[in-house]
């Protein structure tokens, strides 16, 4: 099993993205199918926006397997306080300024939900967030 | 007799002249350069012709495996096609009258200019932009460089790749047809392409986009360069228009930066130069690139007016070829015939293949495996020092550390790590230099005055 760490600081929105192309880069290089790598960067790019946009700062823990690839993302923060809500599709409560940016359309959420296999979320209001996502990297 | 090893289908090192400084290694975009047992090598697996390595030598130490101009006597029928940029190498005071009349007279029976009838190839284009429906944008295939990026480092974007030739087989084609009109045979007739880079080189001797070239040799520019110089001052005017009389704006400019796209009436995006192509292509596999139908990529800044076998300054060729292209008409201002342009018969003659992925496998093909070998180049990294020297043979730490993984370089090549363990007493400093001595060749750290700046200002 590998582990990738990143450390991931609230809204700086120059260096969102990161986390992401460098898990990209690494299955890129294990020569795991195209079409997997593309779910799972556009899952973990989401939750790293999230982050960036909502948190005051996190960590990301990508472990990976040959069977399956988890993404642990801990943030401290505001936390989500429904998260059956926020999961909703349209749902934000990103402020003007985060709109401004491109950001802020409540698609992500909905998105990690449709490009990983399993998504689990846990959150304390005033503490923060955690999401884990799973994806099975062994689809033969 | 030099000691010459094939770098690749097109690239040679002259192992006489290379004196291992490692520029071409740390220039490579794709890494795939080392110094191995005293000599450069290169891993053709990674390989995509850009030139950079090159343009990087300071010894004029790679040279290309081109075609030798005696060749051409073999053929009673001798054609020169050779890209615009090629005849934008000239200073102004040079005709283009007397650019055609050198070629002739340095033994072609005839001489063309490789970006005609171009409007059959600005045609097709339009029309698979126009038919795309895959919500991605068509990516040109026009430089082979750009291809075999796609090819080995981008495998999902391959589909994106326009399925079409590239412009000199369409002129061969052209050509084909005007000589056969005059009774000429097939079969009598050599054709010859100038290239203006190594990409060209191998596309035409191994194509990706095409069954077989209809090229007949690829010669490089520098010597016929120097002939036309030597002669064109002085030489007698030819009438050319015959030989461009299908020569547009667009094939002037085809080959340059903006050439596939300026004409187009859809939503387009131009990126020239290697690593802007890589950083562009990183966005476009990651669908962050929206709202464009069409993306033109090109190894080199400015195009192929950079091209690595050009000598003459890129700003300056862009300058000719652009004054030149405003004296001649528009493709789509050529005589119709039946409402399509002219030769559009030939369309069917550029048809080609779809690229396949030539995937690069780094650890290794077995995904237990190469996650083993990737943790293990991981853990590797934290003992190398972090310089990137390439004073190991490798062109960062990092490359080194995945050769090592992959049982292909020692941990003593870091020179680092040599004096540590040195001073730690884990190898005796006699081994330590002989490995050094076997890296880098015998002999390799004796006094040398022939370097530039010694005593020596050639080069
Ligand atoms: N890490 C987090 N910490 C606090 N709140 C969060 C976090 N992640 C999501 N939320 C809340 O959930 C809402 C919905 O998130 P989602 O990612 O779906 O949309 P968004 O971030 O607002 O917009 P988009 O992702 O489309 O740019 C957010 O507006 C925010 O209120
Ligand atoms: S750049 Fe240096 S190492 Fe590479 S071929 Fe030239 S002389 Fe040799
Ligand atoms: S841009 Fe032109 S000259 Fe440069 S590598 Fe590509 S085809 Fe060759
Ligand atoms: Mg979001």
């Amino acid at each position: 099993m590998m582990t990738l760490h990143f450390h991931i600081e609230g809204g700086n929105f120059t260096n969102a993205g990161f986390a992401s192309s460098q898990v990209k880069k690494t299955l890129k290089q294990l020569n795991i199918d195209s079409g997997l790598i593309k779910k799972i960067v556009i899952a973990l790019y989401e939750g790293e926006v999230n982050i960036v946009a909502h948190a005051l700062k996190g960590e990301i823990v990508v472990e990976i397997s040959p069977e399956t690839i988890t993404m642990i993302l801990t943030d401290e923060g505001k936390g989500i306080d429904n998260i059956e809500l926020a999961m909703k599709e349209g749902f934000s409560t990103a402020s003007q300024k985060v709109r401004e940016m491109g950001f802020g359309a409540g698609m992500g959420l909905p998105n990690i939900k449709k490009n990983v296999d399993q998504l689990f979320i846990e959150s304390t209001v005033g503490v923060g967030t955690k999401l884990t996502m799973i994806k099975q990297l062994d689809h033969a | 007799m030099p000691d010459h090893t094939s770098f690749h289908h097109a690239l040679i090192v002259d192992h006489d002249q290379c004196i291992r400084c490692t520029h071409c290694v740390k220039v490579c975009p794709t890494e795939a350069i080392r110094i191995e047992n005293g000599l450069v090598s290169i891993r053709e697996d990674r390989c995509v012709d850009c030139g950079e390595c090159v343009r990087a030598c300071p010894q004029k130490a790679i040279d290309i495996d081109h075609d030798d101009l005696a060749l051409i006597e073999h053929y009673k029928y001798r054609v020169v096609l050779f890209p615009a940029v090629f005849l934008g190498q000239f200073p102004e005071r040079i005709t283009e009258d007397q650019i055609y009349a050198a070629l002739l007279k340095i033994g072609f029976t005839h001489a063309y200019e490789v970006e005609q009838p171009i409007g059959v190839l600005k045609n097709l284009i339009a029309q698979k932009v126009k038919q795309n429906r895959t919500g991605n944008p068509i990516i040109s295939s026009f430089c082979p460089s750009v291809v075999r990026l796609i090819q080995i480092r981008y495998p999902s974007l391959c589909e994106s790749l326009a399925p079409v030739k590239a412009p000199h087989d369409l002129v061969a084609h052209y050509v084909l047809e005007q000589l056969s009109a005059e009774g000429i045979q097939a079969d009598e007739v050599g054709f010859f392409y100038i290239t203006p880079c190594v990409a060209k080189i191998t596309a035409v001797k191994t194509p990706v986009i095409e069954k077989k070239s209809i090229i007949t040799g690829v010669i490089s520019p520098r010597p016929i360069y120097n002939k036309i110089m030597a002669i064109a001052d002085n030489i007698e005017p030819i009438d050319s228009m015959a030989m461009r009389r299908e020569l547009t704006k667009e094939g002037i400019q085809w080959s340059l930066t903006n050439g596939e796209t300026w004409w187009q009436r859809s939503k387009t995006m131009s990126v020239d130069g290697i690593h802007n192509t890589i950083n562009f292509l990183e966005r476009l596999e990651n669908d962050q690139v929206n709202d464009v139908d069409f993306v033109e990529l090109r190894a080199c800044d400015r195009g192929c007016a950079a091209g690595v076998l050009l000598s003459q300054n890129r700003f300056l060729t862009v300058e000719r070829l652009k004054r030149r292209a405003r004296l001649y008409p528009n493709a789509d201002n050529k005589l119709m015939v039946d409402g399509k342009p002219p030769f559009h018969h030939l369309e069917s003659k550029l048809i080609a293949n779809p690229v396949e992925p030539r995937q690069l496998f780094r650890f290794g093909n077995d995904l237990q495996k190469s996650m083993e070998r990737m943790q293990r180049a991981r853990n590797i990294l934290c003992h190398l020092p972090g310089i990137d020297c390439a004073a190991c043979g490798a062109p960062t730490c990092e490359a080194l550390a995945e050769d090592m993984a992959n049982g292909l370089a020692k941990m003593t090549d870091c020179v680092f790590i040599s004096q540590l363990w040195q001073k730690e007493g884990k190898i005796a400093p006699l081994k330590a230099f002989d490995r050094m001595e076997k890296k880098w060749g015998i002999k390799r750290f004796d006094p040398d005055c022939h370097k530039k700046g010694a005593k020596n200002e050639s080069n």
